[in-house]
């Protein structure tokens, strides 16, 4: 992608099209990756709560996985699940 | 009308005209004039502002730029110290773009603690994105806050305006001033308008994001344009000004200057008594000029090429010290002047620190040095060695 000169920028930097964060992918941050032990997992969603970002993915209430395109592998989740169901492991192994 | 009426309460007075949406201001020596009196108007149900009393100036910049940011028309006043407090504010109102105005009563920078008037606060904050005006007296406080509020605020600049007046010199001196009709001046200041604004939740907005190495640059190049764009606004505003009150500004005043060989270029309220200086040296047979400096940035550069380009010598009144270097006005007429062929020698004097009196006589002696041939490359005003 190429990237907008000063003409094209909105001054100040200010971004003006609503989430817009969609569109940088900060899963290339990541040094552990979060894993979902789905036999664990009772849905309480206490990860979604807690995700600093929107890496949790559900569907109809239940836990479907991560977002590893913007995970950036903080840990929080999985620091916070009750049942011990996301373990992180380190990326490249 | 006339009145009289001292450099703070003439600015207090132009806001109440204005009518501004928010003024967010902490009090210190010696603007604090400026903020009770508006205080004052605001308690009278004289004007529908939104006063903030903030607990500090950090605060009062950052409700500046949040209230500027949602579209609201801002005010604030700030001195020394205060400004320095406020000073990583500073630039984060210009690079977000936000047409503040603030009054600076310039007041010199502690230890040894000190509250009367050099430059050493405005100087200090020549880098931060801001448009600066200066003010010979209180007239010129008066219409330069009128005038900055439409030089900050035109689309092609959208960059925040400091309006300087020397502190206790004109800040507290009761002067004779011409007032304009309150009608008037909201005719010429207009409404002000953003594109985007913090509170349109239809059009939700992101301000103050992150930039990181691929775009920041972009972002600070769009402000040098800005301050380029701000040298023909601010002509402009100075054109529609002139037609409203008869008082036609310049960027750079010359006074005296056209067939002057030795001139000198000053800030603030300084060129009153320059321009005594110059006629009594006048009478006396020498040809002597001075500039005004009423615009600091944008540096009006191709201006100073102008002006100066054939003078014998040209010394540059600074009201502060780069500690280390010299008066930072000095270095910028000095690279004005660098690549013209009849380019003139140019020295500094640095005066009036701490709100040293500088009398005629001494003003006088600048020019008889340059004229004797006395001068170093920098000079301390009456400074006892």
């Amino acid at each position: 992608m190429s990237k907008m000169t000063v003409k094209e920028l909105v001054p100040g930097g200010m971004m003006i099209e609503p989430g817009s964060a969609m569109k940088f992918e900060t899963g290339d941050w990541r040094s552990f990756r979060p894993i979902l032990e789905r036999e664990k997992c009772i849905d309480c969603l206490t990860c979604w709560i807690f995700c600093p970002d929107d890496s949790i993915l559900t569907k109809d209430g239940k836990m479907e996985g991560f977002r590893y395109t913007h995970c950036k592998g903080c840990g929080i989740c999985a620091r916070n699940c009750p049942k011990d169901a996301i373990r992180m492991e380190p990326e490249g192994e | 009308m006339n009145i009289g009426i001292n450099g703070d309460s003439a600015i207090a007075l132009a806001w109440k005209q204005i009518d501004p949406d928010v003024c967010a201001a902490y009090p210190i020596t010696p603007q604090t004039i400026i903020v009770e009196r508006f205080s004052d108007f605001v308690a009278d149900g004289e004007v529908d502002t939104e006063f903030v009393t903030t607990e500090s100036e950090h605060s009062a910049m950052t409700v500046c730029i949040g209230s500027a940011s949602a579209g609201a028309r801002t005010v604030t006043a700030t001195a020394s110290a205060g400004m320095a407090y406020m000073w990583e504010m500073l630039g984060i109102a210009s690079g977000m773009r936000v047409p503040i105005t603030m009054a600076v009563a310039n007041r010199t920078l502690s230890a040894p603690l000190n509250i009367h008037c050099d430059h050493s606060d405005v100087m200090s904050t020549r880098d931060t994105g801001w448009v600066l005006l200066f003010a010979e007296n209180v007239q010129e406080a008066y219409d330069n806050t009128i005038m900055a509020m439409r030089i900050g605020e035109h689309k092609d600049v959208r960059l925040p305006v400091m309006h300087n007046l020397d502190g206790f010199i004109l800040t507290h001196a009761i002067e004779r001033m011409t007032t304009l009709d309150t009608h008037d001046v909201k005719d010429f200041v207009g409404k002000y308008t953003i594109d985007h604004s913090l509170l349109d939740i239809k059009n939700p907005i992101t301000h103050g994001v992150m930039d990181l190495q691929d775009y920041f640059f972009e972002h600070k190049y769009q402000l040098v344009e800005a301050m380029e764009n701000a040298k023909g606004v601010i002509e402009e505003v100075f054109e529609d000004f002139a037609a409203l009150s008869g008082r036609k500004y310049e960027m750079l005043e010359s006074y005296r200057c056209d067939d002057a060989e030795y001139v000198t270029v000053v800030i603030g309220s300084t060129a009153g008594t320059m321009k005594e200086a110059v006629d009594q040296l006048r009478e006396e047979g020498h040809k002597v000029g001075c500039i005004k400096v009423r615009v600091f940035r944008p540096f009006p550069i191709e201006k100073f090429k102008e002006l100066l380009t054939g003078r014998k010598m040209v010394a540059v009144m600074d009201r502060h010290i780069s500690l280390g270097s010299t008066g930072p006005m000095f270095n910028e007429v000095c690279s004005s002047v660098i690549d013209v062929d009849d380019s003139p020698d140019v020295v500094n004097y640095v005066y009036g620190l701490g709100g040293r009196d500088v009398p005629v006589s001494d003003l006088k002696e600048v020019y008889m040095n340059m004229i004797e041939g006395k001068c170093k490359k920098v000079n301390f005003l009456g400074v006892r060695l």
